[in-house]
Parts: C-alpha cells; sequence; structure tokens
C-alpha cells in the first residue's frame, strides 16, 4: 500500500497535494445489459462468479440496481432473493447509489482509540450527512466506517476512494475536503 | 454397515447419512429446527448437537455415522447447550402465542415445553417491531421468524422458483424476499409449501374464518359447500385420527351443522374434469397438436407456467379445475334449478390447497361481477370452525352429500393425490381408443411417490407416453428437457405439491411428512375401492348434466362453462427470474 498523504498532529493544514482530483466515472444511472454481458464474457456464468461480477457492476455504477440484481440472477439461474442476499451481506455492495468519495473511516481498535470517532463526526459535520444516512444528496461524498484498514501505524486513517491518510484529525478533516473541493473546482 | 453405541445401546447403521437419522431411528427424538429430510441440509438451529466420543459435542444432523463411534445425546452439557440455544432462539421470537395461528402445531412452543423453559435468561432482543405483510393469501411475520431457512429451502429446492432468500448479515439477518417486497409482488405461486414447512408462526394462512361465519348467519344467502378429495382423508387428523381415514361423512354432517343448505362433492367435477380433459387430449392425440397435453387442474402450477413458461400455456388443457367446473355448474345452472340468481347463492369450497383460493380470485372465473366460488377454506379453517362451534367431530354421524353433485366415482376421489388424474384420465381413455371395456381399473404403474414418473401405456397398438411430477422443481426439469428435445410425452399430469393435494398447504401441519402423506395417499385409494364406480364415464348424475345442460364434453356450451384460458404474466421484473436450481 503506497501512502499519498500523511497528516501528523505536528503539521496540520500541510496538504501534500501530488494528484489531481481522482479520476471517477461520472454517474451513471441506467443500467445496461450490454455491460453485464461484456462481464460475463470475462468471468462465465457459474455460481462462483457472482461476486466478482457484482462488483464489476459496483464498480461502475457504485451501487447494485434491483435492475441489475436481477440481470445477474437471471444470467447466473439463481433466484432474485439469493443474489439480493449476496448483495445485501457484503459491506462492499451497496443497493442505493454511493457519492464520487467514498470516504472509510477506519474505526479498527488502534484507530478507535486515537480518535477516529471525532474524526468520523467531523467528517459527517462538513459534509453536512444527517439522519444516520451516509450519502449526502448530492451524491458527492459517502461517509462510513470499516473495521481495519491494516494501516494502524497511521491511526487514525481514512480512505478517500484509493487514497490513503493517515494521523488524520478533525481539524485536517477540513483541510482534505477543502483540497478536493478546491480541485473539484478546477476540474470543472 | 456397522456399528455405533447410542447412549450405551448399539445400534447398526443401515446406509444412513447422517448421525441425526441413526440416533432418531434408534428411538432417541432428538430436538431440530431447521432439519427436513427432504431438504437440503442447513445447520443452523445446533438444537441435534450430540457428544461423540474423541471428537466432543458435533451437530448431529451434519455428522455423518461411522462404524465404532460412541454417542450421547443426553448428557449435562448438552441439555445446557440445547437449553441455552432454545432461549436464545426465543428471544429473537415474538411469544405471543395465544393469538398465533400456529399456536398448539409450532414447533418452537413444543421444544419450550419439552425443555421446560419458565424463566427466559435472555431479555428481549428485538427492540423495533418488523412490518408484518398481509398482501398475499400468506401472512408473513418476520418477528416470529428463527431463521430456519426451511422456506427458503422449500420454495427453492422443492418448487424451483426460490421467493425467499437470507438477507443482510449477523444480527441483521433476515428471511426476506428479493429487495424485501411483499409477497404479492413476488414471484410467488400461492402453494403455501412455505407456510406448511415453516417451524413457527412465522408464515401462516390468511384466515377468512370470518366471512364464512358471516355467509352461514347471512339468511339471504344460500351456502353451497364443495369438498375436496383430499380434505376427507386428513380433516381427521386435527381430531385426533389417523391421516387416511376417510371421514366424508361426518365432514358432511359437520358442514349441515354449521349450517351449509347443500353440501357436493368436487370428485363430481373431477369426473366431469376426466370426461372433459380425456376428450380434449384424445382430439390432440389424433391431430398430433399441442402435445404434450399438460393438466390444469393445479392453480399453483397454472401460475408457474403462466410466469416461468409461457410458451407451453397452448398445451396446457383449457379445462379449468375441478373446483372452478364446480363453482361454475352452482353459478350458472344449479341457481336456476333453485330459482336463484348467481348472487343469491354463496359458494364455498373446503380445499387442502392455499393457491385455490388466488384461483377462486381471478378474473377468469368471475361472471358480470360475481365470482364462481366466492370463499376458499383450507381444511385448517375448516377444523377451526368445527372446533370453535364445539362439533364432536370424531362422533358425528355419516349423510351423503346432496344430489345431483353428490354422486361421484372412484375415479374423481384419487384427483386427490399425485398420479390420480392420469389414471382417472386412463380409465375413460383406454375404453375410448381400444372400445373395449376396462376390467382392472387400477393403473399401477402411474401410482407411487416418486418425483418424477414416466411411463408408456399401449392402448389397441396406440402407444402414450405418460408423465407424473409433483413438486414445481421436478416440472422444471420436465419442461427444459422438452424444450430441449430431450424427452417426448403425450399427458403430463403437474401437482405442485409434493405428494399431490394431500400434501397440500391448507391441510393439517403434520402434511409436511413424506408417511402422513402416503398414508392419506392409500386413504383416498381405498376409498376409490369401496366406492361403486370407478370411471367417470359411469357417473349417471355426470351423463345427466351432459343431456340436461352442456349437451357433449368438448361442446359449446361446455366450454363456455367449464374452460377457460391462460395469460402470459411477466414474472418478476418481466424476466425469468425465478429459477432456483442452485438457490
Amino acid at each position: 500500500m503506497w501512502i499519498d498523504k500523511i497528516f501528523t498532529n505536528e503539521s496540520k493544514g500541510v496538504t501534500p497535494m501530488d494528484r489531481t482530483v481522482l479520476d471517477v466515472e461520472t454517474t451513471e444511472t441506467d443500467f445496461d445489459p450490454g455491460f453485464l454481458e461484456g462481464v460475463l464474457a470475462e468471468t462465465g456464468t457459474s455460481t462462483a462468479a457472482l461476486i466478482p461480477i457484482l462488483q464489476a457492476i459496483q464498480g461502475k455504477y457504485r451501487h447494485l440496481s434491483q435492475e441489475a440484481i436481477h440481470h445477474v440472477a437471471s444470467a447466473l439461474r439463481l433466484s432474485t432473493a439469493t443474489v439480493y442476499g449476496v448483495a445485501t451481506f457484503y459491506a462492499q455492495f451497496s443497493l442505493e447509489p454511493k457519492g464520487k468519495y467514498v470516504i472509510k473511516v477506519c474505526d479498527g481498535t488502534a484507530c478507535h482509540v486515537r480518535g477516529s470517532i471525532p474524526v468520523y463526526d467531523a467528517l459527517r459535520k462538513r459534509v453536512n450527512l444527517q439522519d444516520g444516512r451516509s450519502t449526502t444528496d448530492n451524491r458527492m461524498y459517502t461517509v462510513e466506517t470499516v473495521a481495519c484498514l491494516g494501516a494502524c501505524v497511521l491511526a487514525p486513517v481514512i480512505t478517500i476512494n484509493d487514497q490513503v491518510y493517515g494521523h488524520v484529525t478533525p481539524d485536517a478533516v477540513n483541510i482534505i475536503i477543502d483540497t478536493l473541493e478546491q480541485e473539484g473546482a478546477q476540474h470543472d | 454397515m456397522g456399528w455405533l453405541l447410542v447412549n450405551g445401546m448399539s445400534v447398526a447403521l443401515n446406509g444412513e447419512k447422517s448421525l441425526l437419522e441413526v440416533v432418531r431411528n434408534a428411538g432417541v427424538d432428538l430436538p431440530t429446527l431447521c432439519y427436513h429430510p427432504e431438504l437440503s441440509l442447513h445447520g443452523a438451529c445446533r438444537l441435534c448437537m450430540v457428544e461423540v466420543e474423541g471428537r466432543g459435542v458435533v451437530a448431529a444432523c451434519h455428522t455423518p455415522p461411522e462404524s465404532g463411534m460412541v454417542v450421547n445425546t443426553n448428557s449435562a452439557v448438552l441439555r445446557r447447550l440445547r437449553k441455552i440455544a432454545l432461549e436464545l432462539l426465543l428471544s429473537r421470537h415474538d411469544r405471543e402465542c395465544t393469538s398465533c395461528l400456529r399456536s398448539g402445531h409450532c414447533s418452537l412452543q413444543d421444544l419450550s415445553n419439552r425443555f421446560g423453559v419458565s424463566d427466559l435468561r435472555f431479555k428481549q432482543e428485538r427492540s423495533e417491531h418488523l412490518p408484518i405483510d398481509r398482501s398475499s393469501i400468506l401472512v408473513r411475520d418476520p418477528n416470529k421468524c428463527i431463521l430456519c431457512g426451511e422456506c427458503v429451502r422449500m420454495c427453492g429446492e422443492i418448487q424451483g422458483i426460490g421467493v425467499y432468500g437470507f438477507a443482510h448479515r449477523g444480527a441483521k439477518m433476515q428471511v426476506t424476499t428479493a429487495f424485501q417486497q411483499d409477497l404479492a409482488n413476488t414471484d410467488c405461486v400461492h402453494c403455501g409449501q412455505c407456510a406448511a414447512i415453516c417451524p413457527t408462526g412465522a408464515l401462516t394462512i390468511k384466515p377468512q374464518v370470518d366471512q364464512a361465519w358471516r355467509a352461514l348467519n347471512d339468511p339471504t344467502k344460500t351456502v353451497v359447500f364443495q369438498v375436496a378429495p383430499a380434505v376427507r382423508v386428513s380433516l381427521g387428523e386435527e381430531f385426533g385420527m389417523t391421516p387416511g381415514e376417510s371421514t366424508m361423512g361426518q365432514l358432511i354432517s359437520a358442514l349441515r351443522t354449521l349450517g351449509a343448505d347443500k353440501v357436493f362433492d368436487t370428485a363430481f367435477a373431477a369426473d366431469l374434469t376426466v370426461l372433459e380433459e380425456t376428450e380434449e387430449f384424445l382430439e390432440r392425440v389424433s391431430s398430433g397438436e399441442r402435445l404434450p397435453q399438460f393438466t390444469s387442474c393445479c392453480p399453483a402450477w397454472v401460475k408457474y407456467a403462466e410466469q416461468f413458461y409461457p410458451e407451453f400455456l397452448p398445451h396446457l388443457s383449457s379445462c379449468r379445475s375441478p373446483q372452478q367446473m364446480m363453482g361454475s355448474l352452482i353459478k350458472k345452472f344449479y341457481a336456476k334449478r333453485l330459482e336463484k340468481g348467481p348472487e343469491d347463492i354463496y359458494m364455498i369450497s373446503v380445499m387442502p390447497c392455499t393457491a385455490k383460493k388466488f384461483e377462486a380470485s381471478r378474473e377468469e372465473f368471475t361472471t358480470d361481477g360475481v365470482p364462481d366460488v366466492d370463499l376458499v377454506l383450507t381444511t385448517q379453517e375448516l377444523a377451526r370452525m368445527i372446533k370453535e362451534a364445539g362439533i364432536d367431530y370424531v362422533n358425528l354421524p355419516e349423510t351423503p352429500p346432496d344430489r345431483p353433485f353428490g354422486f361421484v366415482t372412484g375415479a374423481g376421489v384419487i384427483f386427490g393425490v399425485t398420479g390420480g388424474v392420469s389414471e382417472a384420465v386412463l380409465r375413460l381413455g383406454y375404453e375410448r381408443i381400444t372400445q373395449s371395456e376396462l376390467e382392472d381399473v387400477v393403473f399401477e404403474d402411474v401410482r407411487g411417490y416418486s418425483g418424477m414418473r414416466k411411463w408408456e401405456v399401449d392402448l389397441g397398438g396406440q402407444s402414450l407416453t405418460l408423465g407424473v411430477v409433483h413438486g414445481l422443481a421436478n416440472a422444471k426439469a420436465v419442461l427444459d428437457d422438452l424444450k430441449a428435445g430431450k424427452v417426448h410425452f403425450d399427458l403430463i399430469e403437474v401437482m405442485a405439491c409434493p405428494g399431490g393435494c394431500i400434501g397440500g398447504a391448507g391441510q393439517p401441519i403434520s402434511n409436511v411428512s413424506r408417511k402422513v402423506r402416503q398414508e392419506r395417499g392409500a386413504g383416498l385409494y381405498h376409498d376409490d375401492v369401496v366406492t361403486a364406480v370407478h370411471k367417470s364415464q359411469q357417473n349417471p348424475d355426470v351423463l345427466e348434466i351432459y343431456e340436461e345442460w352442456l349437451t357433449a364434453p368438448g361442446s359449446h356450451t361446455a366450454h363456455e362453462a367449464l374452460h377457460t384460458t391462460y395469460r402470459e404474466r411477466g414474472s418478476l421484473w418481466n424476466g425469468r427470474a425465478g429459477v432456483g436450481s442452485k438457490a
């Protein structure tokens, strides 16, 4: 795992941004069965291919729509309820569209004791998430906790899409989001 | 095969697949909540735990028996573990037993009694009450679900549909439909087998007893009952009688005591079905068109075909089911005889079946806004009415049904068991094709309980291939083979429920046992033997109806009154979702 950004307690405000805004595809809402056919050509239609297929759809559409789940069930000759069960079992799948930036706040033991919950709360406050929802109305941000990212030395640690941020503080959260938004504005 | 020791007693192994079977065969009734011999193993309830020397505590359902095993089923450790497992299940369970329809037939309640659970150490875990789904003929109450998964496997493995699945994880796990849809919005065919196998009250049949009482208490209505063949050999079970004991005489007396004006026998309409369906079949055989012909008596099968195999709909017999033929006869013919309008007559069917409730509500079976069958009660519901009225069912005198739709032949009676429709059709088809009298009416080869039976019959030089399937997953296998051109059939009988109507979900709860189903089947075959007439074509009252009203089998009038049409239904998402062969 490579580490892009490290916020240390001593260096609050330092934003060594060396990459431009994350390359995320624009939201696609309508499920395209042709896309599934392409995936199936790679994975085959055995039951064992179910999770890779769902991952591919989740990757492209940022969620698994009812239509997508139905199409997968038909293709694999599984019942829709079975595929729905798999889709709801794993945290990596989402039935609701996720935000452009998926922010995972590690809440493993090390991160927890080093203050991950204040970071999480600060994130939710900053992007204005309420009532237990995890994705903002404009589908820019999804904020969720994960059990352990395996980078305890950087605790508390968060990831935004594929980038890792270590030693995050509630103050640093604002800087990170500011930067994302500035870059987003430049990008547009 | 070897021996093993169960509680110090030596037990011979006879090819049992699991230690659970060995222990139960040895006379120890190990408790289970998620095990059923006709379904795949699940191993979730952990109540069948036993101690095996050298291995410790194992789940007996998942442990293959080995020669030389020393098994203890009743140690202090096991009793403690089992009780904890049971109490944990109870901590997630809505324990409103007094208002639960399943009370008295609930496995969880039975086990609580057996284990002497009097004081729950674990607090009720569920804080929120999950919504109860009453959208369908079944009621699904997730607050009573113990996650045994029997409905999931029944629907997926036996019926090949897969309406239910496990969703979410850990403490949030639920048995539910895809996307938590109401049952009415799923591919459910209303066979009700999920409710029959559910060990608790999480899945029950929506009661309609109140509607029956209302009609019986309404002086402006003439209440006419019809009773399906399979009900007579199972209703007695609710009153402590043995399965298969035919109690049609008591049943009719009970209905009259409840206030029925007329009581008819659906087996009469089954005789009518035989005449119509055989006529249709012989026409197709001579023209070679639309073969194989599928039977259409089973409404769950009809809905299944409409959803998943619409290309075979022209192959379904156009005959209405016996229930709907009777409804049509009563409302269109008998009402006139009574000088009444169809709306003055309230037709109640007593059926072993939950899908019959759906069938009666189909718009094809409503004429000018008046349904041919107003209400369908299951065997269970009638038993409840008899109990509510305080009738001593066992000691009731026997009375015969009313005429003209009360005279039945043995052919009509065996409609209630898998293979019965085929055999009844053969008893007429043989005579029609060979132009000679059938001496021995028993077609032994059609009988039996294997899920798929294929049989070639030679009728005066004409060879016909017959198929009998029960369980929709078996039907699905045959349909796929037919589509692939791998098999050839002329006539295929399909019944959705294991064993046929005798195993219907409206029957007393014990119908999930293969042994009980077979005893009921034997009861119907016995009724056939003791009935004076064995061939539908010799039913004098049926012949009279043709003379007076229908003219001849397959005539225009008969088609209007006794036949129907089918429609393609998109399954969920207008696709072919429910194919649970791998579910």
